[in-house]
């Protein structure tokens, strides 16, 4: 087994995960990314999608919205706006935040336009990942 | 001198008081042991927020073309004063002494020439300002609904804010909420959020050297609106724990109260009682030595 770091799942409402892991992929806004121990210090905006994350007792997958990532040497924290196991994600929780989503996008001015369908995108590609799995 | 009938009527009226608010304080010590457990579980994300943003700001914040959200707009005309108060009353000077605070510093600032805008969450705080400041008001937050205050109540109350924010509304935007210190004691706290300020002690400190993804400008350009929100939502935490501590004591003082009432009540109801006696008495026992 590889050795293993601290990793933390927190939203504003609580903690969800506070587990060891050997590593973590994080749906980085710039694409995905995997840290594992020592990873060098990053800090990274999240974008919709799926967390993995190999932990001592398994492997452990959640759906985020948005947030961002602090992964330092020794532990990796999860800031999320929102964040839930992805086997509790139903697709009536997608098709809101979906529409949610779209709903931004359709509001959004010039300025804005492109970020707002960047959004769009992710949620719908997480929409079929939670589908998927 | 009321009557035995009216003390009577009088006690029993007291004593259902007390049932009552002995009943509320009961509640009260439910919910708040409730609110508490809920700012604890915010803590954590609170606390980490603040910790890579002060880092960030740091880096960041004098350098050109800082997002105005930590830099301001250059100016301080325009202040938005964002007053969290209860739905409810009878929780003792709770809401008072926030709306106090606050009051204070629109005097200042109305006094600087500066112009002030009121956005007000919870229903007792509109009531106390509308009062002198009717016309500053520009707008109101309803909370009656929530049973349990959510982070996406908190999200819409930032999202209103930046709203104007970016609209050009207002420059300096701050809250004022009551934190928690114990079931006795509620401060009244003021807490300005744009644009943001850090503990600068703190600077330092904290001397890892990060990678930003995509940049540390996009970081903090995302990052900021958050901390807004997270700070609106802790606030609102603090707020909740600190009206049911306050109603708790304000109900603890009520139930004494309306304790030692029965008592003086049943001390005087009796004396009457006494007095009648005694005068039926003397009447019997002088009819009697008349014959």
């Amino acid at each position: 087994m590889a050795d293993m770091m601290q990793f933390d799942l927190v939203s504003p409402e609580r903690r969800l995960a506070s587990v060891q892991a050997s590593s973590v992929q994080i749906p980085g806004a710039d694409g995905d990314m995997t840290a594992m121990t020592d990873h060098a210090p990053t800090i990274t905006t999240l974008r919709p999608g799926v967390l993995t994350v190999e932990s001592a007792d398994g492997k452990l997958q959640f759906a985020v919205t948005g947030g961002f990532a602090d992964v330092s040497g020794p532990a990796t924290t999860i800031l999320a706006e929102q964040a839930m196991p992805l086997s509790e994600v139903t697709d009536e929780i997608m098709a809101e935040l979906v529409a949610e989503a779209e709903a931004k996008r359709d509001a959004a001015s010039d300025t804005g336009a492109d970020a707002a369908a960047k959004l769009v995108a992710d949620m719908t590609a997480l929409r079929d990942q939670v589908r998927a799995s | 001198m009321p009557s035995l009938k009216d003390l009577k009527n009088r006690i029993e009226s007291v004593k259902s008081t007390r049932k009552i608010t002995k009943a509320m304080q009961m509640v009260a010590a439910a919910k708040l042991r409730r609110a508490q457990e809920a700012a604890e579980m915010a803590r954590p994300y609170a606390e980490k927020m603040e910790d890579v943003m002060s880092g960030l700001a740091a880096s960041v914040g004098n350098a050109e073309g800082a997002p105005r959200l930590l830099a301001g707009t250059g100016q301080d005309q325009t202040h938005m004063v964002v007053v969290m108060t209860s739905e409810r009353g009878l929780c003792g000077g709770f809401n008072s002494s926030i709306v106090r605070l606050a009051r204070t510093r629109i005097i200042e600032l109305l006094g600087q020439g500066k112009t002030v805008k009121i956005l007000t969450v919870g229903k007792k705080g509109r009531d106390q300002l509308k009062r002198d400041y009717a016309d500053h008001m520009v707008g109101h937050v309803d909370l009656t609904e929530v049973k349990r205050v959510g982070y996406a109540d908190a999200a819409k109350i930032a999202a209103d804010v930046l709203g104007r924010f970016d609209g050009g509304e207002f420059d300096v935007a701050t809250i004022y909420y009551g934190r928690f210190e114990s079931v006795i004691s509620q401060v009244p706290t003021e807490r300005q959020v744009i644009p943001a300020v850090f503990d600068a002690s703190q600077d330092g400190a904290d001397s890892t050297l990060y990678d930003y993804e995509p940049s540390e400008q996009a970081v903090l350009e995302d990052l900021l609106p958050r901390g807004v929100a997270t700070q609106i939502f802790t606030a609102l935490l603090e707020n909740a724990a600190s009206e049911q501590g306050a109603r708790m004591s304000a109900m603890d003082n009520a139930t004494r109260n309306a304790g030692e009432m029965i008592d003086k009540l049943t001390i005087q109801f009796n004396r009457s009682r006494q007095a009648v006696i005694t005068n039926e008495l003397i009447e019997i026992i002088s009819g009697a030595e008349a014959l």
